[in-house]
């Protein structure tokens, strides 16, 4: 086999200060196939990438492309090479066009024809079946048709190694579906793809082999059909792992009762164009909203909160009639909102851990009132126990944590003011298994003392092993309310998908 | 969008409150003061008013036709005691009453200036009336007001230019008044010269010729300058100034400051390190300007000299526009000013009154 | 091995000292100070005489520096929660100070500039003072806050309008307050050889600090700063605090306009706290706070603030001209602007990495 390798890494090192990244990493790329790398947050996937893109270079090893031993010291060097990558964050300029965008930096200094340029995007947008006019402004596509549009000029650049580096991560499944077709054509036309993602169903759907890190070494390269989900998890993870299987058998049985409900809101509506909906959740339920991404399941628990500003509406907490529009409202009726971005909404960036834990409680707590730092510390100290946090110590920036970490961060922050309702936001996207799985365990603990919990979730796998009651949205509204034993994969999705009728007979 | 809206709405807001604080300023110095005694109708108004005295209603005010129409360039009248003076001096003497419709533009900076003058001249001023910020820059502007016809007086300071290009220029002959200064301070016979010189902002005219007269007189007399630093006209400045001097034991017994404020400042810090100034004490203290609160502290014997530099120029200014309404042509371009020197030894409270600003 | 421990500490402290904000304003003062020990020792004597009405006073140019940078620091302690909380700073300082010294005055002299006596306690000529600082201020962080308008942008109103309206409030007169009594704010109260500025600055800074102390003041700041949707979310309100940040370098004002006023007992709209604005932001630049809002240190700005008077008060002393003053300042701008630039600091990382690595390497060497 390795004689016709497209891309293959031996021995590879590379040191950062106090950091051992990768130690001996092998790694081959066959021609046409698309390859998964696969770790926990933290493995080297990333170093890796950078390593073969020219980012870092290598402190030891050989990079062959077909054989041949290459020195990749820069992006433009990788480039070259035939060595393209799509990052999650599109780092394309949404002011220009999108042909623009494609021929962008290669003009080899020869002037630029924009007619014949607009043409020859037309053209390959359509071989590659993206229907998108090339004189669009980038910025006014949607972010899975921006992240094609990366692939586009990858392709064009005439890549033989394509890297995704979590392309999926903020599009819904039809988009997804898009994708994948297109990185299925470009596998048949000979590119070897590698595709970085948390995502284990579409590892499945769409890889041909997987390669898995741990703690920046090697675990090992493995054909997709020998290797079984919950061992791939387990190889991840380095431990053999039931906390699934548990976790599905523990589904709380949640019946409907007279009791009044924590949170009861009726005809609620914000500026965020959602229509108007009726919401209620009792002590101790967890519930959950669903739909595709941009379906208005956001803005519904936004609208909650008061996180946008609430149109109309009236909400009763615990049966008393109150108003909440603004989030400190919401807080001070003990609701408590993870929100789904987590770097523009959620952290506080140069501040310490210690400070984005205690935010909201400081808030709740009054302006004349800080807590000593004493207080403060042990907050902290508390919750980053409570949730196995990894950081170096309390006074750490919370933008130097990891993905998963940081989001501890804010679920501490939000338990410190013991809610009585919890609104987790996408609390699971983008971060490694062991987290997520922490993390849905958690809620249920929660729930199970008392708590209330909406809960919001990209994988509807993860929303059924939790939620007994789930909403589904389609185009900003409401469409319908799943429980007992309507909570099936395949119920979801004909609610999803406009076939709600057919569920509700079922 | 929304943004530059709002933007070019406060930008618009920031303007109405300039505008506004302007015409407050106005109101204010007006109002306060006595009304301008209307000495003698101008001549012009007088004519127009017997020629067509019939049709005229009130008869007694000259209708606005009538009026001699002048455009007066100043700087900021905030500048300095000399120039609220000057300003107010000017407002009074070119008002409707006296037969004048006057326009004012206030500037530090020669571009804004040549910009003002450009428009008095577009709305065809009979008299543009000039006190540069700069001295240089002026030629193609003058130019243009005389081929429009418009007659240029320059006031208190004098340009770079060819005088064929302006009808007059009234001044303050600032060398001369640094002479003056210069000169009674030769005649106090010190024993030792030490001295302190605070200038203005540099490049002035009025630091220009201050100075000069005390560096010639310095060198020919063999006078020590201890320390000679610009403090900008700047109070504060003048202060850090002289502390510093004082906090490195320079020995000095003479403090020329070339103006009040910058005089001030010094004093300020002797009095602090308790170095006696004044009438027979240990340092000498020279200002410049009259204003009225330093023409008080010389003739309390804390400050020793004062060297007035005239602000009231519209006497002379409206002088020389009745001669050349008249057809008279001007003798002498340059009119200097009569300037005096007040020592703190024989000012008196007339003095203080009449010529304190 | 115990050898490779004491190695080891000093450079961890090192370290962490490099990584304290106070190091750069500490390390800009002691250069300042060791270029004049070396230039000319006396700079840092201090004598005790007495002034001209016989009370005792210290001199030298140390007590110069605490005495003229009060202001500066005063200011600095605004200026610092306005760039922490709203990103950009207030240029009209200068303005707003002209402002309220000529509202207290107006105040004080009443309707004639030449009064012989106070029309009014000073303490009411301050707080109508201070009220109207806080006013403007108010002004400005409304536009700031709710127009969204960049703070430069929406300063530069009062900063071009300001000693505009200075001027109007006394009519364009120059008031002169005649009591000695207003006089001892700006320089000294009879008895005491410490210049009154020097306490009011300290009242000033321990009024802040229990403020940062005793309220959530800091916590909620930075976090606007850095991050004004988490903020919100968060039950905070960006809008009122970038409002309050801008209020409180108001009274800031007043207070630094009170000893301005002070000093020489008059004021001259034109020229006073001319150019103090470049000088209050240089101080929280200096005292390392991110230009672009977050994190700050108080105490790094006001250190920030004295380094600026003793740099200015050792170039007086060398005769260095006043015009030329600005120049200087510039250079230290430059420098602060490129050590700070991701470009530099990266390479200086990479440096301090290869240094290291050398270290370990001849370390390891030599075991």
């Amino acid at each position: 086999m390795s004689e016709r390798a497209l891309l293959e890494l031996r021995g590879i090192y590379k040191s950062f200060p106090g950091v051992k990244a990768l130690q001996n990493v092998d790694f081959t790329l066959q021609k046409g196939e698309i390859h998964a790398l696969m770790g926990e947050n933290g493995a080297g996937k990333s170093t890796l990438i950078k390593v073969f893109t020219g980012v870092h270079v290598k402190d030891a090893g050989d990079i062959f492309i077909e054989g041949q031993s290459v020195q990749i010291r820069s992006p433009k060097e990788a480039q070259e090479n035939g060595i393209s990558t799509v990052y999650q964050e599109i780092s394309l300029c949404p002011n220009l066009s999108v042909a623009e965008n494609i021929f962008i930096g290669r003009g080899e200094g020869k002037f630029v024809n924009w007619k014949e340029n607009n043409k020859k995007a037309g053209e390959l947008l359509e071989s590659l079946g993206i229907n998108v006019k090339p004189t669009q402004q980038l910025g006014s596509c949607s972010i899975a048709v921006q992240q094609m549009i990366a692939i586009a000029r990858a392709v064009d650049m005439e890549c033989r190694v394509l890297i995704l580096d979590e392309p999926t991560s903020s599009l819904d499944e039809s988009e997804v579906a898009k994708l994948f077709k297109l990185m299925r054509d470009l596998k048949a036309r000979g590119v070897g793809i590698i595709f970085v993602t948390h995502f284990l169903d579409q590892v499945y759907e769409v890889c041909d082999r997987i390669t898995v890190l741990r703690d920046g070494k090697l675990v090992g390269q493995y054909d997709i059909e020998t290797l079984p989900r919950v061992q791939l998890v387990s190889k991840m993870l380095g431990k053999e792992l039931d906390d699934m299987a548990d976790i599905k058998n523990d589904i709380p049985v949640f019946e409907n009762s007279d009791q009044t409900p924590v949170y009861e809101g009726t005809n609620l509506c914000s500026t965020e164009g959602i229509s108007p909906f009726d919401f209620k959740i009792r002590k101790g339920e967890i519930n959950g909203f669903t739909g595709l991404l941009g379906s208005g399941r956001s803005e519904c628990v936004r609208t909650i909160f008061g996180a946008d500003k609430v149109t109309s509406g009236t909400v009763k907490v615990d049966g008393r009639e109150v108003k909440i529009t603004k989030p400190i409202d919401a807080m001070k009726q003990g609701i408590a909102y993870l929100p789904e971005d987590r770097k523009r909404d959620g952290i506080i960036g140069d501040l310490s851990v210690k400070d984005n834990i205690i935010l909201a409680l400081q808030v709740k707590t009054g302006f004349f009132k800080p807590f000593s730092k004493s207080e403060a510390i042990e907050f902290a100290n508390e919750y980053i126990k409570l949730l196995d946090v990894k950081t170096a110590s309390v006074n750490t920036p919370i933008k130097s944590l990891s993905g998963g970490n940081q989001q501890k961060v804010i679920l501490a922050r939000w338990l410190l003011t013991h809610p009585k309702y919890l609104i987790l936001d996408e609390p699971t996207r983008g971060i490694d298994v062991g987290t997520k799985v922490d993390i849905q365990k958690l809620m249920l603990k929660l729930a199970s003392e008392g708590m209330s919990v909406t809960f919001i979730s990209s994988e509807t796998d993860e929303m059924l092993r939790t939620c007994s009651r789930l909403l589904v949205m389609r185009d900003r509204k409401l469409v319908g309310e799943l429980t007992g034993d309507q909570l099936t994969q395949a119920c979801v999705m004909n609610t999803i998908a406009g076939g709600d009728k057919n569920a509700a007979d079922k | 969008m929304k943004v530059k809206k709002i933007f070019a709405m406060t930008v618009s807001m920031a303007l109405c409150i300039a505008m506004c604080a302007g015409c407050g300023s106005t109101g204010g110095s007006e109002g306060g003061n006595d009304t301008p005694a209307t000495t003698k109708a101008p001549d012009a108004a007088a004519e127009g008013g017997s020629t067509e005295g019939g049709n005229t209603d009130g008869g007694s005010a000259p209708a606005s036709g009538e009026l001699i129409k002048v455009g007066i360039i100043n700087n900021d009248p905030n500048e300095s005691g000399y120039r609220t003076a000057n300003d107010k001096d000017l407002k009074e003497a070119f008002s409707e009453a006296n037969g004048f419709k006057a326009d004012f533009s206030y500037s530090l900076k020669n571009d804004e200036q040549i910009a003002a003058a450009q428009k008095y001249i577009q709305d065809e001023v009979d008299y543009l009336l000039l006190s540069a910020a700069d001295t240089a820059g002026w030629d193609t502007v003058l130019k243009d007001a005389q081929a429009a016809g418009v007659q240029v007086i320059l006031f208190d300071r004098t340009i770079d230019a060819d005088p064929s290009l302006y009808a007059a220029s009234v001044v303050s002959d600032m060398a001369k008044e640094g002479q003056t200064a210069v000169d009674w301070l030769k005649g106090q016979n010190l024993g030792k010269y030490e001295v302190i010189h605070l200038q203005g902002v540099m490049g002035t005219a009025a630091q220009k010729g201050r100075s000069q007269a005390l560096i010639d007189t310095a060198a020919s007399e063999g006078w020590t300058i201890v320390e000679e630093q610009t403090a900008e006209w700047n109070a504060e400045k003048a202060q850090q100034i002289v502390q510093s001097a004082i906090d490195s034991n320079k020995s000095f017994n003479v403090i020329y400051a070339e103006n009040d404020d910058m005089a001030k400042g010094a004093v300020a810090a002797l009095d602090k390190a308790n170095i006696s100034h004044g009438v027979g004490k240990d340092v000498i203290v020279m200002g410049f300007d009259c204003n009225k609160w330093a023409l008080e502290e010389l003739k309390a014997g804390n400050w020793n000299y004062d060297g007035q530099c005239n602000p009231f120029q519209s006497s002379y200014i409206k002088d020389i526009i009745t001669k050349l309404q008249n057809g008279e042509t001007i003798a002498e371009k340059t009119i200097i000013m009569d300037e005096k020197g007040f020592d703190a030894a024989t000012i008196t409270q007339e003095d203080v009154d009449k010529y304190g600003i | 091995m115990p050898q490779t421990n004491n190695d080891a500490k000093p450079a961890n402290i090192l370290a962490g000292l490099l990584k304290n904000q106070l190091v750069i304003p500490l390390a800009a003062l002691l250069l300042l100070a060791l270029f004049n020990l070396i230039a000319d020792p006396s700079f840092f004597k201090i004598t005790l005489s007495q002034n001209s009405n016989g009370d005792p006073v210290l001199n030298g140019y140390l007590i110069t520096i605490l005495d003229f940078g009060s202001e500066l620091a005063i200011l600095a302690l605004g200026m610092t929660l306005v760039t922490a909380a709203s990103g950009g700073q207030d240029i009209s300082v200068g303005a707003a100070m002209a402002i309220s010294g000529s509202v207290m005055l107006r105040v004080l002299c009443g309707s004639d500039s030449r009064a012989e006596t106070m029309q009014a306690p000073i303490i009411v000529a301050f707080i109508i003072s201070c009220v109207v600082a806080m006013l403007f201020g108010a002004f400005n962080g409304s536009l700031v806050a709710f127009f969204r308008i960049q703070p430069m942008v929406a300063t530069l109103i009062l900063f071009t309008a300001g000693r505009s309206i200075a001027a109007w409030i006394n009519h364009n007169e120059l008031p002169i307050v005649k009591d000695p009594g207003f006089g001892y704010f700006g320089n000294y109260i009879p008895g005491i050889p410490i210049p009154t500025p020097f306490f009011i600055a300290v009242g000033c800074f321990i009024i802040m600090w229990a403020l940062l102390k005793f309220t959530t003041l800091s916590l909620y700041v930075q976090s606007v700063g850095i991050n004004e949707k988490t903020s919100r979310l968060n039950g905070l309100n960006p809008e009122f605090i970038k409002l309050m940040t801008y209020v409180i370098l108001g009274v800031c004002v007043s207070i630094a306009g009170f000893i301005k006023v002070s000093r020489l007992s008059t004021i001259n709209y034109s020229v006073i706290a001319k150019d103090i604005e470049m000088d209050a932001i240089l101080a929280v630049a200096l005292g390392g706070n991110a230009l672009g809002g977050g994190k700050f240190s108080m105490g790094a700005s006001v250190l920030g603030a004295y380094v600026i008077q003793f740099l200015t008060t050792t170039l007086y002393k060398f005769g260095v001209s006043a015009d030329a003053l600005p120049a200087y300042k510039a250079v230290v701008v430059i420098l602060l602007v490129t050590m700070s630039a991701p470009a530099v600091r990266e390479k200086i990382n990479a440096l301090k990495n290869k240094k290291n690595a050398g270290k370990q390497a001849s370390a390891a060497g030599n075991a």
